[in-house]
């Protein structure tokens, strides 16, 4: 029954790593670029909601209202204004953009914040905790990220399948210039698209504020995870992502139950051991 | 095609011109007085200058990996602190004269060079980078868990395996000045011969058009690997070295991938990539830079990243690339002049 409660968890966290990893994996599809600064940017946005709870002494959790918009924007304008002009063949220039903003981005929050750790408050709802019975019990907090992770993927599957948007992306993605020519302004496209993967990444920056301590310099370990878990679900799958999510949440969990030592390291295994059997991943969308 | 031009009888090819005769010239006499630093030069600037060469030999590194071979790593520093840990297992566990652990280092990493390649190939382009990274991280986190070498908080190289180096602490800076400048000066060299050989070439095509360098006939796939394990073979032995310096380790150190690979990129872009010459000048602004920002801490590392986010999006081709468009000098003898 304790491992069963420690894989239960692995799982729970594991929605957060998918939602790392849904932003990701969104911009990749849509415009073949990989942010290196994504987790970074999930950083950011956690800064931005200490920012904003204390300003209005809201509950962590509402700050999301405010959040979601400013990390949409600044999104937006990321790839108006830089980003649009690294894209091409040439796979070097946005990467080492992008990389650079990763250091720009933690510099810039060690100046304005210090190295200190910090974690934001939601009151009692971090500590409440559902029993399901047999000794099994989860925590109400853990729960509704599951839960936001999930509706989250479930919300861009519809949006990337049911929309005109989603349509103007996977355009977008099939082939560039066709979508222009069919009076796609593919600029504006790539701009959207990147204030959606931010505004993901809003969210799931909220919710590792709640969760846990952060520091300026956890992106990168992020970006990680969230890379991990979109290759283990299979490039260009959004469902793929949850899954990903919960097989590296499921390690992890497992790993720090052995050993804590063995945290991340279990983690990373996990995807190295999919990496060698399975490198187009588990749930592989067929790609042209 | 050019790549047959080289054997083809009466059809020579020349690569020096008289910006590259220069070019060496200057370079030999930059030799010269740096292996006589230690005559001339106190301390601090043995130092420094052993530091730079690190630099020079890891970006130069790195842009072949990047710059010609396509392969954009982020974590270098995967091999810096694999042949750091080395240097420090093989000199403490093995009892191995420090001198002779610097390249048995750099052998055993490109021997584990090999699988990690196996496994990382498999990701394309920019997920590459990212494989690159993850790689890293699990090195770090396994040197963490040696507890013979420190465990996570690291350890000191014992008193008597420094001074089996040499007896007297002056002759030990001489020879570890030495060593990291025989290190940057093989790196260099052994670059320009590579860029020299029908596998330069063959490089080059990469770097410009990777598909057309596959039509015609270019085993890409093999080349990549062979720069990937050859880079790693030379960035061990440099991590290696200037651990040997530091003479204390920890996986946090080791494994830095600000101090290993963001300013080795940083260089590296600002300087020239896919350029020979670009590492040196780049290197040269970052030291310049630093001696007179490093007061500012982490904002010099912040408007180093804007620079270099600058100079990729105005001037890709980095510093070196502004000049060789411009003046059309090379620093090097490596253009192709086919000579009838």
């Amino acid at each position: 029954m304790e491992w069963l409660n420690i894989i239960l968890q692995g799982v729970l966290v594991g929605g957060l790593y998918a939602m790392f990893a849904a932003g990701l994996s969104l911009i990749f599809g849509v415009m073949r670029l990989v942010n290196i600064a994504h987790g970074d940017l999930i950083v950011l946005a956690a800064y931005v909601a200490l920012v904003a709870t204390d300003a209005l002494g809201v509950n962590p959790l509402l700050s999301l209202v405010v959040v979601v918009p400013v990390m949409a924007a600044l999104g937006y304008a990321l790839q108006w204004l830089v980003l649009n002009r690294t894209l091409g063949d040439d796979l070097l220039p946005p990467l080492l953009v992008t990389f650079g903003l990763s250091v720009i981005i933690q510099n810039g929050l060690l100046e304005l914040f210090t190295a200190d750790s910090r974690k934001l408050q939601a009151g009692a709802i971090e500590t409440a905790s559902l029993h399901l019975g047999g000794g099994l019990a989860v925590g109400t907090l853990p729960l509704l990220q599951f839960v936001v992770a999930v509706a989250v993927i479930a919300a861009l599957q519809a949006l990337f399948y049911r929309t005109a948007l989603g349509r103007a992306f996977r355009a977008t993605s099939d082939d560039q210039s066709v979508a222009q020519l069919m009076g796609l302004d593919n600029r504006h496209v790539f701009a959207l698209a990147m204030a959606l993967s931010l505004a993901v990444v809003a969210i799931a920056g909220v919710f590792l504020a709640v969760r846990a301590n952060f520091d300026p310099s956890i992106g990168p370990a992020r970006l990680i995870f969230g890379f991990e878990a979109v290759i283990m679900g299979g490039l260009g799958s959004l469902w793929g992502t949850l899954a990903g999510g919960i097989i590296l949440g499921v390690a992890q969990a497992i790993g720090a139950q052995l050993d804590p030592g063995w945290q991340l390291l279990a983690g990373h295994i996990a995807f190295l051991i999919v990496l060698a059997l399975r490198p187009e991943g588990l749930f592989p969308k067929v790609q042209g | 095609m050019s790549v047959t031009a080289e054997a083809t009888p009466g059809v020579k090819v020349a690569h020096a011109t008289p910006s590259s005769r220069i070019g060496v010239a200057l370079f030999v006499v930059v030799f010269v007085a740096l292996a006589a630093a230690p005559y001339w030069g106190d301390r601090q600037s043995l130092r420094l200058l052993a530091e730079i060469f690190a630099y020079v030999a890891l970006a130069s590194l790195w842009n072949l990996l990047a710059g010609y071979a396509g392969l954009v790593s982020v974590g270098q520093q995967a091999y810096v602190g694999l042949g750091a840990y080395l240097l420090f297992a093989l000199t403490m566990l093995l009892d191995l004269p420090p001198l002779a652990a610097i390249p048995l280092a750099g052998l055993i990493a490109a021997i584990a060079a090999v699988p990690v390649a196996a496994l990382i190939f498999r990701l394309r382009g920019h997920y590459f980078a990212i494989g690159t990274w993850v790689v890293a991280e699990v090195f770090r986190l396994l040197a963490a868990q040696v507890s013979v070498l420190g465990g996570g908080s690291g350890i000191s190289l014992p008193v008597g395996i420094i001074t089996a180096i040499a007896p007297t602490r002056q002759w030990r800076e001489f020879i570890v000045y030495w060593v990291a400048l025989a290190l940057v000066v093989m790196v260099l060299l052994v670059t320009v011969a590579l860029l020299r050989s029908r596998y330069g070439l063959a490089l080059t095509a990469i770097r410009d058009n990777e598909l057309a360098a596959r039509s015609n006939g270019i085993d890409v796939r093999r080349i990549k690997l062979a720069i990937y394990v050859g880079v790693a073979f030379g960035t061990a032995m440099i991590g290696a070295l200037i651990f040997l310096q530091k003479i204390r380790i920890s996986p946090d150190t080791a494994f830095s991938v600000n101090d290993w690979t963001a300013f080795v990129i940083f260089i590296t872009v600002i300087g020239g990539i896919g350029r020979v010459e670009g590492p040196i000048i780049g290197t040269i602004v970052f030291f310049l830079l630093r001696q007179t920002l490093a007061d500012l801490g982490s904002l010099y590392l912040l408007m180093l990243g804007a620079v270099a986010i600058l100079v990729m999006l105005k001037a890709p081709k980095g510093i070196w690339g502004l000049i060789a468009d411009r003046f059309g000098w090379q620093m090097f003898p490596l253009e192709r002049r086919v000579i009838s």
